[in-house]
Parts: C-alpha cells; sequence; structure tokens
C-alpha cells in the first residue's frame, strides 16, 4: 500500500487547500514570466512587423525606436534606387493622445506608404487602408471596432480593420494610417512656437521628413554591403534587422526586463522558501508516526518515499493548478502575457528541485527521530 | 515457573544504561541481568523513573545498553556490531510491540494497520490483508477492520493494536503500560488474551504496568528499584 497515497486521501481538505495556495503563488510565478516574455514580445513585434532586413535613420540617431529620427521624405526613393534593394517604404512613428467614447485613448501612430513596406502585417478584421486619406487599422486592445471614426488633430479616421498584438515597448496600441495623413497630423500636434517657427520657413526644413526608411534587400544580395552604402550618405544611417532588434532589447527593454527579471527572483526564492516550509512542517506533524513506522520496523526507504512522494505530489498538484488558473486569466491581463511551454517547463523543473532540497530537510529529522518516542511513558 | 523445555527467549546480562554525562549524568539501569522463557509472560514493576520503559526499550533493540550483553532467541545482539539495519529487521521479524496509546498510524484503517506490518515483512497485499483480517477476527473486532483509527474505541484500538504485534508471528511481545488507557474489565480481558497468545505462539510477553488488578494475570514479577531488578515469583506460579 501507498503511505505517502493514503496519508494524502486521509486529510485530502488540507492538502487541497495547500495545493491551491501554492498553485496561487505559482499563478503569481507564471504571469510575471509571462508579462516578462510579453513585455519583449511586444516591443519585438513593431520591429518585426514590416519585415524589414533594413532600417535607414538619421545619422548619429539610434531611431527611429530607441531615439527620434528625422530623415527627409524623399529618402526613399534614393534607397530604393541602390542595387540590391528590392523595396523600400517611409515610416513614421509618434505616440497620441485622443479622446474617443469619453475616454482619452493613448495611440502609437504609424505612417506607412501604401504599396511598401511598413504597413499591417495580418489585418484580423475588416480590411486594410484603401484610400489615401482618413482610414485608420487599429491594435484590437485600443477598444475600438470597425467603423469608428476618431478624431486625430483636425480630421476624422475611420477604422477600418482590426490588428493584433502589434503595440510600442510602452503597451499603446499601434493605430496604422497612411504616411501622408500622418505627417499631417505631426504639423497639426506640432507645439505652435515649432508650427509659428514652421509657417515663417524659418526651420529650412520641408514638412516632408520620415522617421525612418526600411529596405527588404533580393535575397542573393548583401544587406551589410547595402548598410555600408547608405553610411557613405553623410546625414543617414543604416541598421540591418537583428541590429535594431539588439538595440531595441538592449535600450528600451532592458530596464523593464530588469526589473521584472529580479521581482521575479524574488518571487522564486520566497516561492521556494514558502514550498520549503510546507514540507518541513508536513513531516514535523508526522514525526510521531514516522516513530511508529520505525518501531514496527518499516525500512527507511518507506518512510523516505512516504515524505518525498507527498512534497512532490504538492508540488505536481500547485504548478497543474497555477496553469490552469493563469491559463484562464491570462488574456485579462492589459498587456500580452506570453506563456511559453518552455517556461512551464522551467518552472515545473524549479519546483522538483525546490520539493526534493526541501524533502530533505524533513527526511533529516525524520531519519534523526528516535523510534523510542513512539512509546509513550 | 514456566516449562522446563521452553527455550530462553530474552537473555539479559549485566545490563547498565547511563543518559548523559557528568552532573546530570542519570543511571537508569544498574547491571541489571534478565531470563525470559517462550510461554512466560512477566510484568516489569515499579516506580516512575526506575528505568521499566528504558528496559523495554533495550530488549526491544531500540536503544543500546551503556555495558553489558543482549541476547534475543539465541543470538547475541550488539556483540557482533550489527547494522542498524539488521536491528530494523529483528525488530520487524521478532519483536511485536504494543504502546500505553495505541499509535495506530492514522491516516490507514484498522485492517491496513495491521497488513502493513505483514507487507514490510515481505507478504503480498492480497495475503497481508486476509491475515490481517483473520488476526482481527481472532481478536474480535473484526467488525471494525474497515474503521479508521479515530472512530474506534480504546478497547477496539487497542486490540488493532495488538493485532498488529502479533502479526509476525513474534517471538517477543513488548507492551508499555498496555492497559493504562482501559477500564479494569477490558484491562483483564486484554491480559487473557495476551496470555492466550503466548501459549499458543510460544512466544514471551514483558509488559509495563502499574495496575495492581492484573498482577495475577502474570506469571512472574519483576520489581525494579533504582535501575536495579528484583524477582518475585508470580501469583500464578
Ligand atoms: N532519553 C533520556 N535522556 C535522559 N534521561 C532519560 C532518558 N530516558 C529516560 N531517562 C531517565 O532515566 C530514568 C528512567 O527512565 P524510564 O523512562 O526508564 O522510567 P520508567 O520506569 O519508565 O518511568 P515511568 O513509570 O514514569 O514511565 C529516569 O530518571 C529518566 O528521567
Ligand atoms: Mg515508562
Amino acid at each position: 500500500m501507498n503511505l505517502a497515497y493514503r496519508d494524502v486521501r486521509h486529510n485530502l481538505f488540507r492538502f487541497v487547500l495547500t495545493c491551491l495556495g501554492l498553485s496561487l503563488l505559482m499563478a503569481v510565478v507564471l504571469a510575471m514570466m509571462g508579462i516578462y516574455n510579453g513585455l519583449v514580445a511586444d516591443a519585438l513585434n513593431i520591429v518585426r512587423a514590416p519585415q524589414a532586413d533594413l532600417w535607414v535613420v538619421e545619422a548619429g540617431r539610434q531611431g527611429p525606436f530607441a531615439e527620434s529620427s528625422k530623415i527627409p521624405g524623399a529618402t526613399r526613393d534614393a534607397v530604393a534606387r541602390l542595387h540590391g534593394v528590392s523595396d523600400a517604404g517611409s515610416i513614421t512613428y509618434q505616440t497620441v493622445e485622443a479622446a474617443f467614447a469619453g475616454k482619452t485613448l493613448r495611440l502609437y501612430i504609424i505612417g506607412y506608404e501604401r504599396g511598401h513596406p511598413g504597413g499591417p502585417d495580418v489585418v484580423v478584421e475588416g480590411r486594410g487602408i484603401g484610400q489615401s486619406h482618413f482610414e485608420a487599422v487599429a491594435d484590437r486592445k485600443s477598444g475600438l471596432v470597425i467603423g469608428d471614426r476618431i478624431a486625430l488633430g483636425r480630421n476624422r479616421f475611420e477604422v477600418v480593420g482590426l490588428v493584433e498584438d502589434a503595440m510600442n515597448s510602452g503597451g499603446d496600441p499601434v493605430l496604422y494610417v497612411t504616411l501622408a495623413d500622418a505627417q499631417t497630423l505631426q504639423s497639426q500636434l506640432a507645439p505652435p512656437a515649432a508650427r509659428v517657427l514652421e509657417a515663417r520657413g524659418a526651420t529650412g526644413e520641408s514638412g516632408d521628413t520620415v522617421a525612418a526608411v526600411i529596405a527588404r534587400v533580393d535575397a542573393n544580395a548583401d544587406v551589410d554591403s547595402v548598410a555600408r552604402t547608405v553610411r557613405q550618405w553623410k546625414h543617414l544611417s543604416a541598421m540591418t534587422q537583428a541590429e535594431q532588434e539588439d538595440l531595441l532589447v538592449r535600450s528600451v527593454v532592458d530596464r523593464a526586463r530588469r526589473q521584472i527579471g529580479l521581482f521575479l527572483g524574488i518571487l522564486l526564492t520566497v516561492s521556494a522558501v514558502v514550498i520549503a516550509l510546507i514540507i518541513y512542517t508536513m513531516t514535523m506533524e508526522k514525526l510521531k508516526q514516522i516513530a511508529t513506522l520505525k518501531l514496527i520496523g518499516a525500512p527507511d526507504r518507506t518512510i523516505i518515499g512516504l515524505i518525498v512522494q507527498q512534497s512532490i505530489a504538492l508540488g505536481a498538484v500547485g504548478w497543474a493548478f497555477g496553469l490552469m488558473l493563469i491559463l484562464l486569466i491570462k488574456d485579462y491581463f492589459p498587456r500580452r502575457v506570453l506563456l511559453e511551454p518552455i517556461n512551464a517547463t522551467a518552472l515545473a523543473g524549479i519546483i522538483l528541485v525546490v520539493c526534493i532540497l526541501a524533502s530533505g530537510l524533513g527526511i533529516r529529522a525524520a531519519l534523526r527521530v528516535d523510534p523510542a518516542t513512539a512509546i509513550g511513558g | 515457573m514456566a516449562d522446563p523445555q521452553s527455550r530462553l527467549i530474552i537473555d539479559l546480562k549485566a545490563i547498565s544504561k547511563h543518559y548523559g554525562a557528568g552532573e546530570t549524568r542519570v543511571d537508569a539501569l544498574r547491571g541489571v541481568d534478565l531470563e525470559v522463557r517462550s510461554g512466560e509472560v512477566v510484568a516489569l514493576l515499579g516506580p516512575s523513573g526506575s528505568g521499566k520503559t528504558t528496559l523495554l526499550n533495550i530488549i526491544g533493540c531500540i536503544i543500546d545498553p551503556t555495558e553489558g550483553r543482549v541476547w534475543l532467541d539465541g543470538e547475541p545482539v550488539y556483540e557482533n556490531r550489527w547494522l542498524r539495519d539488521d536491528l530494523r529487521r529483528l525488530r520487524l521479524d521478532k519483536i511485536g510491540f504494543i504502546f500505553q496509546f495505541h499509535n495506530l498510524l492514522p491516516f490507514l484503517d484498522a485492517k491496513d494497520n495491521v497488513a502493513l506490518v505483514l507487507q514490510l515483512a515481505g507478504k503480498s497485499a492480497g495475503e497481508a490483508r486476509r491475515r490481517a483480517i483473520e488476526l482481527l477476527d481472532y481478536l474480535e473486532v473484526g467488525n471494525r477492520k474497515d474503521a479508521m483509527p479515530a472512530l474506534l474505541s480504546g478497547g477496539e484500538a487497542q486490540r488493532v493494536a495488538i493485532a498488529r504485534a502479533l502479526a509476525n508471528s513474534p517471538r517477543i511481545i513488548l507492551a508499555d503500560e498496555p492497559t493504562a488507557a482501559l477500564d479494569s474489565k477490558r484491562a483483564g480481558i486484554v491480559m487473557d488474551l495476551l496470555r492466550k497468545l503466548a501459549a499458543e505462539q510460544d512466544a514471551c510477553i514483558v509488559a509495563v504496568t502499574h495496575d495492581e488488578k492484573i498482577y495475577d494475570r502474570f506469571d512472574r514479577l519483576f520489581h525494579l528499584r533504582d535501575g536495579r531488578l528484583e524477582d518475585q515469583e508470580g501469583s500464578k506460579a
């Protein structure tokens, strides 16, 4: 007969209660892992969405995500003419706050040229932008639905399509508009002083500026050599897709990631201590029974089996409940909670190790207990 | 006196046991000799702190004597430096314990508390259970075989505990105040049962007791005083 199982069955209510408590803790740990992944994934999504090979930005700037970048709109034609470049598109990024249905929406506006790289990748509902003005494609998390009309600057935009998982590293949902609309919006929303200067033509810049030009390179062309060519233009700088992703993760996401990472570490430590305490007290409560078992001649492995099996059962059930719980609630988080199988597996591994270590403590106490303590008097 | 053809089961020579050292040293036993033969039922009497439990624990291979030698069923116990595991095996095969409080495992029902020791001794699950139920029937608690210990009365629990002590047909049954938790009628019944078992299974019984009403159920009474043993013939001699 399996003593661990019989003991659990005898104290089933308590065991389940303990497992539930543990599973809440596990759910928090998993949520933290998911938030961490979500943060990185969201940030990278924005960079990956245009499926670019090369990012052309303002010289000396780490744009357009880590730092702002401003280059002339004509850059796109120059880049498109380069040998090896198959397609290029201008793109702008800006964060705006817009009043909608009595609420203030914070949106990350991406302006792109229709027919060139930079637009929404997969439109999950509705359609892509079909006209050159006043249409928009929004991320579902913005709360906008197809047919909504939202005022941006002095114009109203109609939402014609929805995308998913498009947001900047701050979690602001994306709204795609055409490049021309985005540029208009940019000048309308610019600070009054800048607008006055611009009206007098004092800035020396035309209104036609974009944040970056993204380029796709022929399959047989060398991205690095194209990048070198671009860098020869003194006012421009070029980054490959890999460099851009790396930059984003290092500069934009890094601190948030370290913050969450550290918190995750603390959470894991706390969980480990809690699991260890539970298992240790579980064993301590059974010392008298363990003494009796020893007295009637049960071998050590029976006693070790009892403790180890129970703690592993506790960890496993807690983990499973926790996983179910987080899978049930993860979509209610305001930002993406992205759980990879590897996270759940890693947590299972950690819990297993903690359970075994904690049972080690209990086993030490159990093996030391004198069978004589089973005899009263 | 016991039957002269009976075998010597418990043989203690010059057993001493000290606890602690220096000023806090306690001499629990001082030079105890004890011989118990198969079929005998003997009592250990004595005031509190006189060393009764200590002596029982030494016979039960639970603690080592500081000095002296122990033979159980003809085999020297400590002389050949038995490993701990061999002591455990010895306890499993040859010794049955009955406690003042029954000490049944609370998470196993009556029959499985008994079956457990049979399984530990290598019996298959089915066989262990069959024999456990047989034993419970024999001790007249067969009707409670599926009850959890918490739901058994004191007398029932004690009989289940006796069934457990007997399960592996031990040569030696050690009982520390087996009747202390029972009323005098039940105490008499339990003692009669133990006597019957000792006779049938050719085992010996050593019981610690304070209960004068059951003194007449023993073949011999040993008085412990300050760690020394004084033999005294029992009323059944
Ligand atoms: N583990 C121990 N450590 C130190 N001293 C002990 C230990 N066990 C027993 N003693 C001491 O040894 C002496 C004998 O103890 P023992 O338990 O054998 O007495 P007893 O006759 O069983 O008493 P009671 O009738 O109260 O059960 C006592 O003075 C006790 O304090
Ligand atoms: Mg005692």
